[in-house]
């Protein structure tokens, strides 16, 4: 049972038990649901780290017509902007929502580690290496405030792991690229944790208080990243015609994956309206991909890179940078294991998994063998 | 992979708390997963600890902790309810005689 120790960046809560001697409480009925996993089985469209975009899949099992006395309580209590914590009654469609985001969120930080990491020895100096191995340290903490997160909402670290060895839960696609060059680890502070952040911002508003609490922390952390990014790319493209090119280089291999960071055009997801209308989501995938845009360009243009789009323009009208059309076929391609890096990244987790076995099962030996002395 | 997740045993959960600053009480942060309690303390001193946030920790076995059920609140702190007169403004006092 969970009960509530939810008060910073998504504590699990998830052993506690209810004091003893106090009558039992009434459970509600869906704390007796089967185990998560069975409903998480189903292919999930992962967009972001986090936009879990399952939205559809949640529309399909729950009418959200389905209005009882609960619903519309909960409903009333998001509409006023309450938080909703572990031991408040919730729909358990908003449970499967939010864990499949979390959780995704979650992967996410944990795969992204890998492509960094790539760059931790070969980094051009003893700076840059700190800086690269404290971001990577970060995107570690971030996916473990995720998992606990996720925990408050009975599932287990155990499970979640699982569906991300055993390929049934999705990570963000844009960790399924690969980092090239030195100029990619620019990028990707710069572009990549960019798009996040603008992504994350909102979570931290999200309804359900773990979450948000957890998004939070993140999003002060982000801010590093970006900035470390972008001094990479600042020094390449002050540096020599080859570091610039480099600089581009990495640009035009970046951008438009980046952009599909952001999910789908709107309208080609006409369910995230429950998600919006819960208050997971509060900024659609389009507005959030144009905000975008309007930062990143004017970034670009003081780094002197040209971004890799013939169509881009200023509508002077709109106020707003109008950008060609993204190649949805590749996003597709790459979510469902096409992209250049999926099995590699994988295969890495796999093997870090089975090769940390022996050291979980001796720590859990040697705690029981104090303990054992103890008593 | 998934026989062998599925038989291994889960490591247990801790809660963490956080000392900020002198002077302050200890605040639940989150929570991390650890065979003992040394290694919850550098768990988390290695998950929320990475930018000086912290002066002690404390880590708790989650299963150790014992807490009221949200769902009893009403039942729970009802008593308070009725108690208005535990607070000063419910008593009268004149301006004249000044803050009190």
């Amino acid at each position: 049972m969970r009960l509530g120790l939810t008060s910073g960046g998504g504590g699990a809560g998830g052993g506690i038990g209810v004091a003893q001697g106090m009558p039992p409480p009434v459970l509600p009925q869906q704390w007796n649901r089967p185990p998560f996993h069975l409903a998480a089985r189903r292919a999930i469209f992962p967009v972001m780290y986090t936009q879990a975009l399952n939205a559809a899949e949640t529309a399909r099992a729950e009418p959200a017509d389905a209005q009882g006395p609960l619903e519309q309580r909960f409903q009333a209590r998001i509409d006023a902007e309450a938080r909703i914590e572990p031991n408040d009654w919730m729909p358990p469609a908003y449970r499967r929502t939010l864990v499949r985001q979390i959780s995704q969120h979650a992967h996410s930080e944990i795969v992204g580690m890998l492509p960094e990491g790539n760059w931790i020895t070969r980094a051009p100096s003893l700076r840059r290496k700190a800086a690269l191995l404290a971001k990577v340290q970060d995107e570690g903490g971030h996916g473990l405030y995720l998992y606990a997160a996720a925990e408050t909402l009975d599932v287990t670290r155990e499970e979640l792991v699982e569906q991300l060895l055993d390929g049934r839960a999705k990570y963000s696609s844009i960790f399924n690229y690969p980092t090239l060059t030195w100029a990619d680890i620019g990028a990707i502070g710069w572009l990549v944790d960019g798009a996040a952040i603008m992504n994350q911002i909102p979570l931290c508003r999200c309804s359900y208080g773990p979450y948000a609490r957890a998004m939070i922390r993140i999003c002060k952390e982000e801010s590093f990243h970006q900035r470390q990014g972008y001094e990479i790319m600042m020094t390449l493209c002050q540096g020599a015609a080859e570091q610039r090119a480099m600089a581009q280089d990495a640009l035009d291999r970046w951008w438009w994956p980046v952009l599909m960071m952001f999910g789908p055009p709107d309208a080609q997801s006409p369910h995230s309206d429950i998600s919006m209308r819960w208050k997971i989501k509060r900024v659609s995938n389009d507005a959030l991909r144009q905000k975008f845009v309007d930062a990143t360009v004017p970034q670009a243009q003081y780094l002197g890179l040209t971004i890799p789009d013939p169509d881009l323009r200023f509508d002077a009208e709109s106020g707003h940078w109008v950008f060609g059309a993204i190649d949805w076929a590749e996003f597709r391609r790459v979510l469902a294991g096409g992209g250049k890096c999926n099995r590699e990244r994988l295969a890495a987790r796999q093997r870090a998994h089975a090769e940390g076995a022996w050291v979980r099962a001796a720590a859990l030996a040697h705690a029981a063998k104090q303990r054992a002395q103890v008593a | 992979m998934t026989a062998e997740t599925g038989t291994e045993a889960a490591t247990p959960l801790w809660e963490v708390f956080i000392r900020a600053r002198n002077g302050l009480a200890h605040r639940h942060v989150g929570s991390v997963h650890a065979a003992d309690a040394t290694m919850a303390l550098s768990a988390a001193r290695d998950v929320y600890t990475r930018r000086g946030e912290g002066l002690s920790i404390w880590v708790v076995p989650s299963g150790a902790i014992t807490a009221s059920d949200p769902a009893d609140r009403d039942m729970l702190f009802e008593p308070a309810g009725s108690k208005i007169y535990r607070h000063p403004t419910f008593y009268e006092v004149p301006d004249e005689v000044g803050n009190m």
